[in-house]
């Protein structure tokens, strides 16, 4: 089977079980910024903006709602490439049955990470478009944010799915949940800047993928950013993102292959 | 006695309910971690938004008085997973348990009742919450978000009845579920309750008809009665708080034992 066939046939596997609960993802989608940038960028952000005149000179919403769309595309990544993606190794043995056909483990691997670039753009276009509704980012080059922020899902998600490929049950899940992608969503750069944070914090935090992400895709929305520092931010993520398609794929052919 | 006899029966007084939590005790044995991991995200969330972006907001007023803003958030969020916790607990799990573990339908063919039952899941949930809220409270109490060690101690009380609350009404609405897609409405209904009900800035910036109606939710009496306590502005108000709390509680445990009971006992 040629390159493009058989993962086309995974993602389209996905594409069928999505259409049954696209309704309620998309709701999900929607309301999740909506309400977000409701509450802290304009509820919150009216005392931000009152006690310190925003933040790096520019309103809080809008230092908030770029950085959330690419936490919003690592949030969609962590879920993503864990519980569906150890269901199909081992709990539905999904992939057996596929493996059972022409299609191989490297047409999985491309196949999972095709459809979860659909899934984190539909999250990350729906809240582009929740954040130009809040007067936010009305450039054209604000709309490059929406593939930043793609790519710092992606970063998460071969990562991720490299770990879930070791996993002999869900308990580590919770575990990765509570111990990485909260604290960098709180403390990564997206509700304050980093500089606020200790220096040593401060250095763990830009060795992440999620701080860059943001940094790229707040320049950009914000049009204040140079062709070098978005190069550099983009970099980062891309490095996570193939060191991770690298172990994701060693891992899963040792585990899958009979 | 017979099956419609028996569902017609006045509701008992639970009184074999710390069988159903010994249940849990022994089912959560091997999974103390899952617990104990439980304790983190609030207090990342005060040190994120108390302190990260509080650096950046003034001190708020809140109830006449004015206090900074880690003392104002951290009572929210010490409510918040107050709420969380119950509701998680009494939803998903307590899900599992009706749906697929059949849990209950071997509890009720012993001398526990359905009413025992009902009772047991919602004091497991309340059991589960109070740890995590005694250990934020000392996290609390060490960055100096309390005003008067009393507080801190009611505060706790506090955060066992809204436990209670909302263990009591996830329990009810989970005997309505059919499947687990409906978990997503419940987690779609949580996230503005989390975000508007004065958790992170005081009502007054809504408009007098928003705040209306925001004083009537739930989650807004739970964070209203907490922040009394913690920064130590006790009034008649706070008892209004109780009221609100106790009879959502004994609301939500009447419901679920009657749906429990239409469902069990066939």
């Amino acid at each position: 089977m040629s390159l493009m066939a058989g993962t086309l046939h995974v993602v389209e596997y996905n594409a069928l079980i999505f259409r049954r609960i696209w309704r309620g993802s998309i709701a999900v989608s929607f309301f999740t910024p909506l309400f977000f940038l409701a509450a802290m960028g304009v509820g919150l952000g009216s005392l931000v903006n009152r006690g310190s005149g925003g933040v790096n000179g520019v309103p809080y919403l809008d230092f908030l709602a770029p950085g959330l769309i690419a936490a919003a595309c690592m949030q969609t990544a962590a879920v993503e490439a864990t519980y569906p993606i150890l269901a199909k190794i081992m709990w539905e043995k999904t992939y057996d049955a596929a493996l059972a056909t022409p299609v191989t483990i490297a047409d999985l691997i491309r196949g999972e990470v095709v459809w979860m670039t659909i899934r984190m753009f539909i999250v990350a276009a729906m809240f582009w478009i929740v954040m130009y509704l809040f007067g936010v980012g009305h450039s054209l080059e604000s709309l490059l944010a929406i593939p930043a922020s793609v790519l710092t899902g992606l970063a998460f998600a071969t990562t991720t799915m490299a770990f879930t490929a070791t996993r002999r049950n869900d308990s580590g899940f919770a575990a990765i949940n509570r111990f990485v992608i909260i604290p960098l969503y709180l403390l990564g750069g997206t509700f304050f800047p980093i500089a606020k944070l200790p220096l040593a914090l401060q250095a763990l935090a830009w060795a992440t993928p999620l701080a860059h992400g943001v940094a790229l895709s707040r320049g950009l929305v914000l049009g204040n950013i140079g062709a070098a520092d978005a190069l550099l931010h983009a970099l980062v993520p891309l490095a996570y993102f193939a060191g991770g398609l690298l172990f994701a794929r060693a891992l899963l052919m040792n585990r899958l292959a009979k | 006695m017979s099956v419609l006899t028996r569902r017609a029966a006045p509701l008992r007084v639970p009184t074999r309910s710390l069988h159903m939590v010994e249940r849990n005790v022994m089912a959560y044995r091997h999974n103390w971690i899952v617990i104990l991991s439980g304790f983190f995200e609030p207090v990342l969330y005060l040190l994120g938004i108390g302190f990260g972006l509080g650096s950046l907001v003034p001190a708020v007023s809140t109830g006449g008085h004015t206090v900074s803003y880690a003392m104002f958030v951290a009572p929210a969020l010490m409510a918040t997973s107050a709420m969380n916790g119950a509701v998680y607990e009494s939803t998903s799990n307590f899900f599992y348990k009706l749906r697929y573990a059949k849990t209950f339908e071997a509890v009720i063919q012993t001398p526990i009742g359905v009413e025992d039952a009902a009772m047991g899941e919602v004091i497991w949930a309340v059991i589960r919450g109070c740890l995590y809220s005694i250990g934020f409270v000392v996290i609390m109490e060490a960055l100096g978000l309390i005003a008067s060690p009393w507080g801190g101690v009611l505060s706790i009380l506090a955060a066992l009845l809204i436990g209670f609350a909302f263990a009591a009404l996830g329990v009810a609405i989970t005997t309505f579920m059919r499947q687990w897609q409906d978990h997503e409405l419940v987690t779609l209904a949580l996230q503005p309750l989390f975000l508007f009900s004065a958790t992170f800035f005081p009502i007054t910036v809504y408009p007098t008809f928003l705040q209306a109606f925001v004083e009537v939710t739930p989650l807004y009496r739970s964070i209203h009665l907490i922040r009394g306590l913690t920064t130590g502005q006790i009034d008649a108000t706070l008892l209004v708080d109780v009221l609100y709390l106790v009879l959502l509680g004994l609301a939500g445990v009447a419901v679920a034992s009657v749906r429990l009971r239409r469902r069990l006992l066939k």
